[in-house]
């Protein structure tokens, strides 16, 4: 045990590694939460149309029961 | 879309921890490696994403055989879902393998049968969601995508046979052969086993928080067909 050598120093890449492998992680995670935070806001703004739509056209709307006289 | 459930908040949470508790283990629990140093450190993270990566990457292809018999869509998420997590982790994978070569082999990389197979099974699964992104119809996106993935399934066993089918300088730890147990201490096997498990628990964590963004980016695809028809 006198006489054996020290491991070689190679902490700088052992730190390399774990910082290559958190920032992936954290990325990966950032990126799920952008992309449902994109999806909800193009899901409010496609209700948001579909429900102007059907406000829109005439006896489409469900439980909409008033009668629409053609414009002249 | 419904809020997240209490289990997947906790599961969240645990996946956090059980992360936190695996990098303790590797970078202070387990001892110094007396030949490699400490770079030898990142083999628990290597093997753990290693066999997250290829577990999704085996998954994607069951869900995909599932979707060409059934049909149904949900198998279609899951298959994707499941690749796309298993990418990123294949991909910190390699990177940590090559990070781990250069002090050990004096090289970055080199075409070894394990590197090089791993390298084409990640292209292989890039190139997936390109085919993907080439197809507007839902269902034949679908049935592409099932059908891409049973044909190149394949390449996941392949990649892990590769350092016992060949000639390779890639270190054999899992199964190496003539009745060997694993070549490390007790702490470093404390370390090691702790750190599959926990990348086990963070990979069905995210598969089940990815497969919620799928069902609403299902919806939103829907919604949007709907308002455009």
């Amino acid at each position: 045990m006198l006489f054996q050598e020290p491991p070689p120093d190679t902490s700088a890449y052992m730190v390399a590694g774990y910082v290559v492998a958190f920032s992936v992680m954290a990325i990966y995670l950032l990126s799920l939460v952008v992309r449902w935070r994109n999806l909800n806001r193009d899901l409010e703004t496609l209700e948001t149309l579909s429900r102007e739509e059907q406000s829109k056209r005439p006896g489409k709307a469900p439980g909409d029961s008033r009668k629409v006289t053609p414009k002249k | 879309m419904p809020p997240k459930t209490t289990a997947l908040k906790i599961l969240d949470v645990f996946a956090v921890l059980l992360l936190g508790t695996a990098a303790y283990l590797a970078l202070v629990f387990a001892p110094t490696e007396a030949v490699m140093g400490d770079v030898q450190r990142v083999f628990y993270f290597h093997v753990a994403t290693a066999w997250v990566g290829m577990l999704g990457f085996m998954a994607a292809t069951i869900a995909g055989l599932l979707y060409l018999i059934t049909k149904n869509m949900k198998w279609d998420n899951i298959s994707m879902c499941s690749v796309e997590i298993s990418l990123v982790f294949f991909f910190i994978t390699i990177v940590l393998g090559s990070i781990w070569a250069r002090p050990i082999w004096n090289t970055w990389w080199t075409w070894d049968p394990r590197l090089t197979t791993a390298a084409i099974t990640e292209l292989i699964y890039v190139a997936y969601f390109m085919l993907r992104q080439a197809t507007e119809d839902p269902e034949r996106r679908a049935r592409n995508a099932a059908v891409y993935t049973l044909l190149f399934g394949p390449s996941v066993p392949i990649t892990f046979l590769a350092i016992r089918m060949y000639r390779t300088i890639h270190p054999v730890v899992v199964g190496a052969g003539q009745g060997e147990s694993l070549p490390l201490t007790a702490d470093m096997k404390t370390a090691f086993f702790f750190a599959l498990f926990a990348f086990t628990v963070i990979f069905v964590d995210l598969f089940l928080n990815r497969i919620r963004l799928g069902r609403l980016q299902e919806k939103v695809e829907q919604l949007r067909m709907n308002t455009m028809a």
